[in-house]
């Protein structure tokens, strides 16, 4: 489909003999927020790599905006579709230096800026990067992508190290930057948030799609499918040791 | 020189190796085997190479002979950086092409500005240095640059995924692979002589060479070999990182197993 971010027809792929998706239909929406939920292991991350193409499918087509991804320049594609990994990566050097690997021409003000965005304070900028706690490298590394100023977001959960009232900060800053037109595919955990956030979801089990569409998609699927109520029940206490250990 | 002479001065040396052996029973180090072992291989070695080197490098062999030896040892050092350093694909073409060049390029100096007379005398122990010292090298920075890139994978992507291609996202990790691969041999030269005289400066004055002439000919060894260690860890870091990250803007790493292609 032209109007869809990213869609995945019939994806299979593998870690090598390990199977992570197989026989994938997927469609992003071009507009809001589609959350990624599923059990850890189900493909999430993999999902993501697919779609900026630091993977390759074993099967199907991986398309951006209607293209295949295979015929677009990796450089290019990745400008477009911003990424934050779940384990965040500080590159040696100051807060302003990574800033400045995305955009090497950044000025001071534009970096001021892209902290305030994230919810870090400008003094952090000519701290050592791998100084910084868990949760401000988590939204340096959103800092870092959205230098780039990619036209749509990958966010592989970019919220777990952080206090409420930041996981606040970050959702709004997502909401926003949805209703002014970039949209954003939000890996999470954590189904509050999902309810939060979501303006479309996507429910990966075993390798596919269990289910996809609205929040209100997602409840009635629930009453029918008890995987899918299983893994509503369960979920929330699981995902918050997660986040603790990170 | 005496042929008689040579072979009772060998024989007095190995009392030298009788000396270690003894000190190691002395001590029940358990050595005393793997230090005769080692010591006669070594002189089987030695033997077979001199016997070699006679039918390659007297005056009256023709030239190509050396050049083949060149070739020879070429293909065997690559052969043994794949062994020692096989676990990234493709090594021992990227190690081949590297010690090719560097050889082409340091013998080109050497012989081409008449450092040395091109003949096989000068040519097959040159090249057998300079192929030696960069083998060694090739293996360490293979080593380096593997161990580098594994560690820093999520670096790495992260500066994909950010737009960079893949040589911009390699080259901190390739530089620090390469620096680390070159400091030894930089403080080898820098420490050279100090104590310990470098194996043919040793050689040249034992059979009788002015120490200035022997550090002449000594120092051009120690810039040719310095310049052929930097051109193949240089060659060899860029080949395999060409390996690492792909055309097509991925990290690939060895034996992550999904990634074939
Ligand atoms: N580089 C890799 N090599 C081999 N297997 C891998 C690799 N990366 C991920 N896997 C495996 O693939 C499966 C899917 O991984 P993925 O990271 O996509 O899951 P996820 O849904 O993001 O999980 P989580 O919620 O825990 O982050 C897991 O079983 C994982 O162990
Ligand atoms: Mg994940």
């Amino acid at each position: 489909m032209a109007d869809d971010l990213i869609s995945f027809e019939g994806v299979g792929f593998a870690y090598g003999a390990t199977p992570v998706l197989t026989d994938l239909d997927v469609r992003v929406p071009a507009d809001g927020i589609t959350a990624v939920a599923g059990p850890s292991g189900s493909g999430k991350s993999t999902l993501l790599r697919l779609a900026n193409r630091l993977l390759l499918p074993d099967r199907g087509t991986v398309r951006h905006r209607g293209i295949d991804v295979a015929t677009i320049p990796p450089p290019t594609l990745r400008r477009r579709l911003g990424m934050v990994f779940q384990r965040p990566s500080p590159f040696p050097g100051s807060v302003r230096d990574n800033l400045a690997v995305a955009a090497p021409d950044l000025t001071d003000d534009q970096a001021r800026r892209l902290m305030a965005r994230v919810g870090l304070a400008a003094d952090l900028l000519d701290r050592e990067a791998s100084d910084l706690s868990g949760g401000q490298l988590q939204r340096m590394c959103l800092a870092r992508a959205l230098a780039t100023e990619p036209e749509s977001l990958l966010l592989d959960e970019p919220s777990t190290a952080l206090d409420p009232a930041a996981r606040h900060g970050i959702e709004q800053l997502a909401r926003s930057l949805a209703e002014a037109g970039t949209p954003l595919v939000w890996v999470t955990h954590d189904l509050e948030q999902l309810r939060r956030v979501a303006d479309h979801v996507v429910l990966l089990m075993n390798g596919r799609a269990r289910m996809s569409g609205s929040v209100a998609d997602l409840d009635a699927a629930a009453r029918s499918d008890p995987k899918i109520a299983a893994f509503l029940a369960e979920t929330p206490p699981e995902a918050r040791e997660d986040a603790d250990e990170r | 020189m005496n042929g008689d002479l040579d072979v009772l001065r060998l024989a007095a040396s190995l009392l030298l190796v009788a000396v270690a052996v003894a000190l190691s029973s002395v001590q029940q180090l358990r050595l005393s085997r793997t230090i005769l072992w080692a010591s006669l291989r070594a002189l089987v070695q030695l033997l077979l190479v001199g016997v070699a080197l006679e039918l390659v490098i007297a005056p009256d062999r023709p030239l190509y002979l050396a050049w083949a030896w060149v070739v020879g040892i070429l293909v065997y050092a690559a052969v043994v950086v794949q062994r020692r350093a096989g676990a990234v694909p493709g090594v021992f073409t990227i190690a081949l092409a590297a010690l090719s060049a560097s050889a082409v390029v340091s013998l080109g100096v050497l012989f081409g500005l008449g450092v040395f007379p091109l003949e096989g005398r000068a040519l097959v122990p040159l090249a057998g240095m300079m192929v030696g010292n960069s083998m060694t090298a090739t293996v360490l920075v293979t080593r380096r640059m593997a161990a580098e890139f594994r560690d820093k994978r999520d670096e790495i992507e992260a500066r994909l995924a950010l737009g960079l291609p893949a040589p911009a996202a390699g080259r901190p990790y390739l530089r620090e692979a390469v620096r680390t691969a070159l400091i030894p041999q930089i403080e080898s030269t820098r420490t050279v002589g100090l104590i310990f005289l470098p194996g043919a400066m040793t050689g040249l004055i034992l059979a009788g060479a002015q120490p200035l002439e022997a550090t002449m000919i000594q120092a051009a060894i120690m810039y040719l070999i310095l310049g052929s260690v930097a051109t193949t860890t240089a060659v060899v870091a860029l080949g395999v990182r060409r390996r690492l990250l792909t055309a097509d803007h991925r990290l690939v790493l060895p034996q992550a197993r999904g990634q074939r292609r």
